[in-house]
């Protein structure tokens, strides 16, 4: 939230009154968890709700409609019932591990999170390797998902994991590609001055700057971050249809809503980087029309970024509630013999283009 | 040939990738386009909210509620009391009790119908050679007295 070049309100407020000058640093880093943890668990219900009425729109049906406004109450209900059940372990497994693992889960889009550059004073920190940052984080979640199958001693449970295991590692590959693409054409892995090389209008955002390569390179980012999220088309893990849960069959209440919480932060983190490399980040988008770009530069950054990143999770769900989930081995096939090789050729001629046409 | 069975395979698998590289797309906008048309249009939307449109719900044509005897304002019907629906229903819902008329001819008395034990199953209504009953588009059934559930369909005795 705070960055170190500007004066702060209530950083100078906390100096003035402490007798330790130190403190200030405290009370950074305790603002910064807070507005990370508002930011994240307070967009999951919304995300949660959108989510139920998206999918009632795409199936002719109008989602819950009783609790409250239009069903809005509907999502807050479902998490208290899901915070008052009670936890328990099934018999024989590793407690340690099996609690520890949706914590892991948790713990990796939060911190994924505080190198969004929410707007241009509004990022945690502003880490130079931001994107190799966020690729290692990430392998967070796969190993709490890993363990927490691991430790259930239920032997579904362990073939769920390692199938969604199997499956994230290798999407793993080509989503870093295609965020090296994007450090590689803007010439930073900071995700700040990537979003400032954007700067300058619609045209200079990196989907539209390289005329065709760009959208591709979108077009591969959102199949490798549906993959990587678990979400449907790509949801082999916890294929509801076909098998009972996947990774998290044996757990219930709270260790399971933490499951549940890690995904759709992660839906919001996939967005957010995608619209941090590709969509110009907090960047208005300027039309090169002075009339209208006037007005557009009047909104702040934080609310195009939230525009932006909401219509990457609509999309995202539409996809989700639109196509048909493919076999293990077909989702195998369609990483190594179809995107990987695509993303690699995306990487030559990126580096054509830049060595021989330039910006 | 057979020598050449190698590259022509190889050319065959690459020909099939290349198409499925483009038929892929196709089909997945194809789907996109009918989900997408769904969303932006709020006409698509099939769900009644019961309870609040209790006034302007119109059940469909084809929807079959309870069995009921065609009869015009006077009450008049077309039954002749031949039994054929009481034969066609496969758990006993109906009875058709007969009396005479002045003539001696065996015509409808009383026209039985159990609502609680009839599936809906509209037999009756095809087995019916004179078009004389129907299923209407009736659908709150629920009561405290199951005696309810016990009807007389007809007004009137039949006049044939």
């Amino acid at each position: 939230m705070m960055h170190t070049s500007i004066t702060h309100p209530i950083g100078d407020f906390v100096r003035s009154i402490s007798p330790f000058p130190e403190l200030a640093f405290g009370v950074n880093l305790l603002l910064s968890i807070i507005a990370i943890c508002a930011v994240a668990i307070g967009t999951a219900p919304i995300l949660i709700y959108m989510e139920r009425k998206v999918c009632a729109a795409i199936q002719c049906r109008l989602g819950p409609m009783r609790l409250g406004y239009r069903g809005t109450l509907q999502t807050i209900a479902d998490v208290l019932k899901l915070l008052f059940k009670e936890v328990y372990a099934p018999a024989g497994a590793d407690k340690f591990i099996f609690y520890l693992a949706p914590m892991l889960s948790l713990t990796a889009p939060f911190l994924a999170l505080t190198m969004i550059p929410f707007d241009y004073n509004l990022q945690v920190v502003n880490l130079s390797i931001g994107i190799p940052f966020i690729i290692a984080v990430n392998a967070f979640g796969i190993l709490g998902m890993l363990i927490g199958g691991w430790a259930s001693n239920n032997k579904y449970s362990l073939l769920g994991s390692l199938r969604s295991g199997a499956q994230m590692i290798s999407y793993e590959i080509s989503f870093a590609l295609i965020l090296v693409f994007i450090v590689m054409v803007s010439g930073s892995a900071s995700l700040m001055e990537i979003t400032q090389s954007q700067s300058g209008g619609l045209f200079q955002w990196w989907i539209f700057k390289i005329p065709g390569l760009g959208f591709i390179a979108f077009i591969l980012f959102f199949i490798s971050s549906t993959a990587e999220l678990n979400r449907a088309p790509f949801d082999i893990a916890e294929a509801e249809q076909e098998l009972t849960g996947g990774y998290h069959t044996e757990y219930n209440g709270t260790a399971f809503a933490m499951f549940y919480l890690a995904e759709y932060i992660n839906i919001v983190l996939a967005s957010s980087i995608g619209v941090t490399c590709f969509l110009g980040g907090y960047l208005p988008p300027l039309l090169g029309i002075e009339s209208v770009d006037s007005l557009l530069i009047k909104i702040p950054g934080f609310i195009w970024f939230a525009a932006k990143v909401l219509f990457m999770i609509w999309a995202y769900m539409v996809v989700r509630w639109t196509f048909v989930r493919p076999r293990v081995d077909q989702l195998m096939a369609f990483e190594w013999k179809f995107l990987l090789p695509l993303n690699l050729l995306v990487l030559i001629l990126g580096a054509l283009y830049i060595s021989f046409i330039g910006f | 040939m057979k020598q050449n069975k190698s590259s022509s395979t190889f050319i065959n698998y690459w020909s099939q990738y290349a198409k499925r590289c483009i038929t892929g797309p196709i089909s997945l906008l194809k789907g996109l386009s009918v989900t997408l048309g769904y969303f932006f249009n709020p006409k698509s939307v099939v769900t009644e909210q019961y309870p609040e449109n209790k006034k302007t719900l119109k059940m469909h044509d084809r929807y079959r509620g309870r069995l009921e005897l065609i009869e015009d304002k006077e009450g008049e019907n077309l039954c002749t009391a031949c039994k054929l629906c009481e034969k066609a229903c496969p758990n006993a819902s109906i009875n058709i009790l007969t009396t005479k008329n002045i003539a001696g001819k065996m015509v409808l008395g009383r026209y039985l119908y159990h609502l609680a034990s009839c599936t809906q199953c509209a037999l009756c209504v095809e087995a019916c050679p004179f078009g004389a009953i129907q299923m209407n588009p009736e659908f709150e059934f629920s009561h405290q007295n199951k005696d309810v559930f016990e009807m007389v369909l007809n007004q009137k005795e039949g006049r044939f």
